[in-house]
């Protein structure tokens, strides 16, 4: 093949000789999990394929760990996450409105100056 | 790095005529219309779905294959920095490609699948990198403007609605402004430098303006246009805004060093707007199909590619081993 690339001459790549893509062969699919720093939680941040657990973290690395700070990475195989459906997402709607979880909630400091004014406490 | 995704007729037409479960298609636009986020779990018309599978994979064989023009310099950078920078761009696009495909992925088509299409010829890349990089000003040029454009496009598209693709892109886009800034860096380096770096630098730009121009696809009134993908934030500008955006942010870049683009018309109008010559969509229309300089070399490569790492994969693949698509 005519190419401006020397590697490329060198291949002498034929045209349109090629075995499909085997699309029934798969590797296995692995979830990434980062951790930027020492002390801080491992967050998601995507998926790699890998034959082994070694090959996925070396993979990972590659993809997830060019540039900023890494100080560990998990991979989980994807099919052992077990997850709630999306569309169940409404049971957790009316937990924002579960107030008695909440610290502010409770607030008794006028309770106090009311009942301070009425008993003359010092 | 990538263009922008444009639509057929057919497309269009199937796109005028959804036929969804009325109830669950509002919840689903009315979600989008609040600026939430769809996952891969949710509910999504089959149209959606289909639009943004070819939309995402498009982009991810456009890394992939991207990095091709550029990867041929790296056995002849100039000096040891720029190798070091050349190296690191091109792994950047291959690993943009891996978050690309994972993103597809999660709406339903196989990453072997999306390969396989690559090769067949049934999916597309950017038509850009159907072009060769001559000398090493190609490079800088690619770095600066190719990226530049790039990034236009893929800003626009993180706030789209489909949270996975969402994700790669801000990441993308991240890595990308130091593809800018390097890419950048060479081109003043070498407009700044010998009579003979400028002459190589200008020849560049003279080569790569009209697949630049070409590269957000053809012009707003003759391509195909659809209100339900701008609806459902799967596209967010239209092809004539985002090379006007373009040109506005990267024009003066250039006339600053005293380079020129090979266009006397290219002027910015009194209401704001780029106008440039036609940069002849017939040729851009030849190279979608197969015409271009570098199209038998690109898919060539790819397939040599599988084909010689494939006794690779074939001791690595464990037989029976189901295809599991990534979780988010």
């Amino acid at each position: 093949m005519n190419s401006l690339d020397p590697r490329i001459k060198r291949l002498h790549l034929k045209k349109d000789e090629t075995e499909p893509v085997h699309t029934n062969s798969h590797l296995v699919t692995w979830e990434v999990f980062h951790q930027d720093k020492r002390g801080k939680q491992h967050a998601h941040v995507g998926a790699v394929h890998a034959s082994s657990p070694e090959l996925a973290l070396i993979m990972a690395k590659e993809v997830f760990g060019r540039r900023g700070k890494t100080t560990n990475l998990w991979v989980v195989k994807t099919s052992d996450v077990f997850t709630f459906q999306t569309e169940d997402e409404d049971m957790f709607e009316t937990t924002p409105e579960k107030t008695f979880r909440d610290p502010a909630d409770y607030k008794v400091r006028d309770r106090i100056e009311k009942y301070r004014n009425t008993a003359k406490v010092i | 790095m990538y263009g922008n995704t444009n639509i057929t007729e057919e497309d269009a037409k199937r796109l005028n005529t959804i036929d969804e479960d009325p109830i669950k298609l509002a919840q689903f636009e009315d979600r989008i219309t609040r600026g939430e986020k769809i996952e891969p779990g949710d509910w999504m018309p089959k149209e959606y779905r289909k639009q943004l599978i070819r939309m995402i994979e498009q982009h991810a064989h456009s890394e992939i294959v991207g990095a091709l023009p550029e990867g041929t310099w790296i056995t002849r950078a100039p000096n040891f920095r720029r190798k070091l920078a050349l190296i690191a761009k091109v792994q950047d696009e291959i690993g943009h490609g891996q978050l690309l495909y994972s993103a597809a992925e999660t709406l339903g088509k196989t990453r072997e699948q999306m390969l396989e299409d690559l090769l067949n010829g049934k999916s597309k890349y950017s038509n850009i990198f159907n072009y060769p990089a001559e000398t090493w000003a190609d490079v800088a040029v690619i770095g600066f403007l190719v990226d530049g454009a790039a990034i236009v496009n893929q800003v626009i598209n993180s706030k789209g609605s489909y949270g996975p693709y969402c994700r790669a892109l801000e990441r993308i886009c991240y890595e990308e402004s130091f593809h800018l800034k390097q890419g950048h860096d060479n081109v003043v380096y070498l407009a700044t430098g010998t009579k003979k770096q400028r002459a190589m630098l200008q020849d560049a730009i003279n080569r790569w303006y009209r697949p630049l121009l070409h590269f957000f696809g053809p012009p707003d009134r003759t391509s195909q246009h659809s209100e339900k993908l701008m609806k459902w934030k799967v596209k967010l500008a239209s092809n004539d805004d985002m090379r006007n955006q373009f040109l506005d942010q990267y024009v003066p870049k250039i006339w600053e060093l005293g380079i020129t683009f090979p266009d006397p018309n290219l002027k910015k109008n009194d209401a704001g707007i780029w106008e440039f010559s036609d940069p002849d969509w017939d040729e851009f229309k030849r190279v979608i199909n197969g015409g271009g300089p570098c199209n038998s070399e690109r898919l060539a490569v790819r397939k040599y590619a599988e084909e010689a790492g494939r006794w690779v994969r074939n001791a690595l693949t464990a037989k029976n081993e189901k295809y599991v698509a990534p979780l988010a």
